[in-house]
C-alpha cells in the first residue's frame, strides 16, 4: 500500500459490493418476481438492472424482490421508489427497458411515463 | 459482480458449535440449484451477540434475522425469500415480527440499547476478506495517523478520549502510551493481549473473529505512536477460529503492503507475529505474558519495572487488550470528543459483555457505560428464564465479585463497580437465579483459581487452597462457628500480599458473597442447611406420603437399602443410612421424592 488513494480506490470498489449490508436510505426498485413475473421473464429483467447498475457503479440503490401484486397481465413490473417522491410502477419490462429505467430514472432523475402503469390506466 | 442480495450467516464459535458451517454450505448449494449465485451471496461473517439463537442468518438488504435456523429451513427460505422475495416470518427472531410487519433488528430489545464500537463490523463483514473491512473504514485511520499526525498527536488525541484498558484495569491507555513512548530504549514493542482467560467471557474472542483488522490496524497505530516497528499478539490456543482468522488477516495486510516496510511510502515500518498461549490463566496478567511471549516460564514478576520500561526482551512495550485495540480506530476516525461523549464522568466509551448463565439472551452485547445491570440482564439480556427470581450477577469472573438485586441500577463503570465490591473486568458478566446457592459460587471461582494459581508465591499458592478447603468444610455441612471470619482474615492478607493480579483478586468472589449473602454462610454452617438447594451434603432425601403409592421401586434401587415400607403404603427414607445419591428421585415413577 503505497497511498491513500490506493486505499480510498480498494474502499469504493469494495464498498459497492457490500453496501447494502448498510445503507437503506437510497433508491429502491423492487422486481415483480412471482410466478407470473418470472414466466413473463422477470429474473433476465433484473440481472439487467444489476448489470446496469454495476457498470455504473451506482451503489446505494438497492434492488429487491416483490410479489404478485394482481396484475398479472402487466409483469414483468418494475417499481421504482425514490425517497420523497410517488412510487413509478413501469410495466411489461424487458432488459432493454430496464436498462434504460436505469439510465433515464435513477440517474437522470426523469421517469420514462410512457412504459409506467399510467399510460394504460 | 454486484449481488443483489446477501446471506450472512454467522461464523463466530458459538454458531460454528451449533453446526452454522453447515447451514452456510446449504445455503450456498440451495441458491446454486435454484441459477441464484450470480445474484444472491453467501458471507460467513462474525458474531451478531445473540449466540443463544444460533445459527443466525442475517439477509441483506431487508436486514432480516433468520434465528435458530435448521437444515431443512434453507431450502424453504432460499425459495420463498430469495427467489420469490417473501420474507419467511415463522423462521425469524420471534421478538422482530411484530403484528405490524417486521422490525428492524436496531429496534429490537436485544440490539435497540447498544451502541458498538468496538464491534462495529462484527456481523457486517467477511472477517476473512481485507476488502470487506477497507470498505467499512479498516485502515483509513492508520493511513490519517501515518500521513497526518505526529505520535504526539496521536498519543494526545488518545488521552483525550479518556479511553481507559478493557481487559479489567481500565488504566487510561494514553497515559500507558505515553510512559512507552517517553523511553529512550529502542527498540519498543507492541503486544496484544488475546489471553481471554475468564470462564464464560468471549469478548476478544468475537472481536478476532469477526473483525480481527482492527486489532492488527490498531496495533500499527499503537507502534507508530511509541515508536514501535514489532507486534506480537499473545493468543490462546483454544480459540483455533480466533487464531486462523488472524493469520489470514495478518497474511493479507502483509499482501496490501498494510503491514510491512514503509506502509503509505511514508517510511513506517510494522509487523505483527502471533504467539499461542497454552491456556493458563495467569499468562493474562501481563508481567506472566511477557514472559510466555519470549518463551519463557509464565510467571509473574514484581513491578515496577512495568513493561513500559522492560518488557518483551526488556524493551519498552505496551501491552493492551484485543478490545482496547478494537476502539482505537474508531476514536481516530471519529475523535476523541466523540468518544468522550459516550459513557459517564470517568468511562468513557462502551463495553462489551458476554452474557451468560440464567439469562434468557445467552450471547454478546455492547452497551454505553453508565447503562445500568437491570437494561442490561432485563432488557438486552431478556431477563431470568422460567420466570426464576433474579438473585445475583457476577462481573469481572473469578477475580470479581457478585452484585445482589438491591444494586441493580447501579451504572456500570469502572469506579462505581469497584464501590459495590465487584469489578468491570474484563466483561464476563453471569446471571445467577434464585437456585444458586452463592457459597457454592464462591467455591465455584475459587477451585478456578486455585487450579490456576502459578504457584510462585505463596500468598496465592496455600492460601487459596486454605480458603477452598473452609468452602468445602462448610458446604459439606461441618462448617464451626467463627469459618466466616477466618475466611475473612485469609482472604485479606492474601489480597494484600500476593505478586500478581491473579493472587490480588482470587479472594474476591468469597469477600462479595460474604458481604451480600452472609445468612447464606450462616444456614450452612448453623442450620447445616443450604436455603437454593445445591450443596449436596446439606440435602435430605424425603417422600411425600400423599404421592407415594407404596410401588417399592424405590426400595429395590437404594443402594444403601435406606428405603423401606410395606406395599401400597408410603415409603419412608432412613436418613442416617442414606448416602444422597438421588437414586430413588430418579426412579421413582410418582415424582413423590423430594429433596430440600
Amino acid at each position: 500500500m503505497k497511498s491513500i488513494e490506493e486505499l480510498e480506490k480498494i474502499r469504493k470498489e469494495t464498498l459497492e459490493k457490500v453496501n447494502l449490508r448498510k445503507d437503506r436510505n437510497g433508491i429502491r426498485i423492487t422486481v415483480g418476481m412471482a410466478t407470473c413475473g418470472i414466466a413473463a421473464g422477470a429474473r433476465p429483467v433484473m440481472m439487467a438492472i444489476l448489470d446496469e447498475l454495476g457498470k455504473r457503479n451506482i451503489t446505494d440503490v438497492v434492488v429487491a424482490e416483490t410479489g404478485c401484486i394482481g396484475m398479472c397481465k402487466y409483469e414483468p413490473m418494475v417499481d421504482v421508489y425514490v425517497p420523497g417522491q410517488e412510487k413509478v410502477t413501469y410495466i411489461k419490462v424487458d432488459e432493454n427497458k430496464a436498462r434504460q429505467i436505469v439510465a433515464e430514472h435513477v440517474v437522470n432523475g426523469h421517469p420514462i411515463k410512457e412504459w409506467t402503469i399510467s399510460s394504460v390506466e | 459482480m454486484l449481488y443483489r442480495s446477501h446471506v450472512m450467516v454467522c461464523g463466530g464459535t458459538g454458531c460454528t458449535s451449533s453446526n452454522s458451517d453447515r447451514i452456510a454450505k446449504c445455503f450456498e448449494e440451495e441458491i446454486a440449484n435454484k441459477g441464484l449465485d450470480k445474484e444472491v451471496q453467501v458471507v460467513r461473517t462474525g458474531c451478531f451477540g445473540l449466540c443463544e439463537l444460533g445459527p443466525v442468518v442475517v439477509v441483506y438488504p431487508e436486514g432480516v434475522f433468520y434465528s435458530r435456523v435448521k437444515e431443512e429451513y434453507v431450502p424453504e427460505i432460499v425459495e420463498e425469500h430469495l427467489l420469490k422475495g417473501r420474507v419467511v416470518k415463522k423462521y425469524l427472531y420471534g421478538e422482530s415480527v411484530t403484528e405490524e410487519g417486521i422490525k428492524p433488528l436496531e429496534e429490537t430489545a436485544f440490539f435497540k440499547k447498544q451502541q458498538r464500537v468496538a464491534l462495529r463490523n462484527c456481523g457486517l463483514i467477511n472477517p476473512e476478506d481485507i476488502k470487506e473491512a477497507i470498505a467499512f473504514d479498516g485502515y483509513k485511520a492508520l493511513a490519517k495517523v501515518l500521513t497526518e499526525m505526529t505520535p504526539e498527536q496521536v498519543i494526545a488525541e488518545i488521552k483525550k478520549s479518556g479511553l481507559r484498558g478493557r481487559g479489567g484495569g481500565g488504566f487510561p491507555t494514553g497515559i500507558k502510551w505515553e510512559f512507552a513512548y517517553n523511553q529512550k530504549e529502542t527498540p519498543k514493542y507492541v503486544v496484544c493481549n488475546a489471553d481471554e482467560g475468564d470462564p464464560g467471557a468471549f469478548m476478544d474472542r468475537s472481536v478476532l473473529e469477526g473483525d480481527p483488522h482492527s486489532v492488527l490496524e490498531a496495533m500499527a497505530i499503537a507502534g507508530y505512536a511509541i515508536g514501535a516497528n514489532h507486534g506480537y499478539i499473545y493468543v490462546r490456543a483454544e480459540y483455533p477460529l480466533a487464531v486462523k482468522r488472524l493469520q489470514i488477516a495478518i497474511d493479507q495486510a502483509r499482501e496490501y503492503g498494510l503491514l510491512g516496510k514503509n506502509i503509505f511510502n511514508t517510511g513506517f515500518d510494522f509487523d505483527i507475529e502471533i504467539r499461542l498461549g497454552a491456556g493458563a490463566f495467569v499468562c493474562g496478567e501481563e508481567t506472566a505474558l511477557l514472559n510466555s511471549v519470549m518463551g519463557k516460564r509464565g510467571e509473574p514478576r514484581p513491578r515496577p519495572p512495568f513493561p513500559a520500561v522492560k518488557g518483551v526482551w526488556e524493551k519498552p512495550t505496551i501491552i493492551n487488550n484485543v478490545e482496547t485495540y478494537a476502539n482505537i480506530p474508531a476514536i481516530i476516525l471519529n475523535g476523541a470528543e466523540w468518544f468522550a461523549s459516550i459513557g459517564t464522568e470517568k468511562s468513557k466509551g462502551t463495553k462489551v459483555f458476554a452474557l451468560g448463565g440464567k439469562i434468557n439472551n445467552t450471547g454478546l452485547v455492547e452497551i454505553p457505560m453508565g447503562t445500568t445491570l437491570r437494561e442490561i440482564i432485563f432488557e438486552i439480556g431478556g431477563g431470568i428464564p422460567n420466570g426464576k427470581k433474579f438473585k445475583a450477577a457476577q462481573t469481572g469472573g473469578p477475580s470479581g465479585g457478585c452484585i445482589p438485586a438491591e444494586h441493580l441500577d447501579t451504572p456500570i463503570d469502572y469506579d462505581s463497580l469497584l464501590n459495590i465490591g465487584s469489578m468491570m473486568g474484563s466483561g464476563g458478566l453471569i446471571v445467577m437465579d434464585e437456585d444458586n446457592c452463592m457459597v457454592d459460587i464462591a467455591k465455584f471461582f475459587l477451585e478456578f483459581t486455585v487450579d490456576e494459581s502459578c504457584g510462585k508465591c505463596s500468598p496465592c499458592r496455600i492460601g487459596t487452597r486454605r480458603m477452598l478447603e473452609l468452602l468445602n468444610k462448610i458446604t459439606s455441612g461441618k462448617g464451626e462457628e467463627g469459618d466466616i471470619e477466618k475466611l475473612e482474615t485469609l482472604a485479606n492478607s492474601i489480597k494484600a500480599s500476593s505478586l500478581c493480579g491473579l493472587g490480588q483478586t482470587a479472594p474476591n468472589p468469597v469477600l462479595s458473597t460474604i458481604r451480600y449473602f452472609r445468612d447464606e454462610y450462616e444456614a450452612h454452617i448453623k442450620e447445616k442447611r443450604c436455603p437454593a438447594g445445591v450443596c449436596q451434603a446439606l440435602l435430605k432425601f424425603r417422600i411425600d406420603p400423599d404421592k407415594c403409592k407404596g410401588c417399592g421401586i424405590c426400595a429395590k434401587n437404594c443402594p444403601t437399602n435406606a428405603i423401606s415400607g410395606k406395599v401400597k403404603q408410603p415409603h419412608v427414607i432412613d436418613q442416617d443410612k442414606c448416602i444422597k445419591c438421588g437414586t430413588c428421585m430418579d426412579k421413582c415413577p410418582f415424582d413423590a421424592i423430594y429433596k430440600k
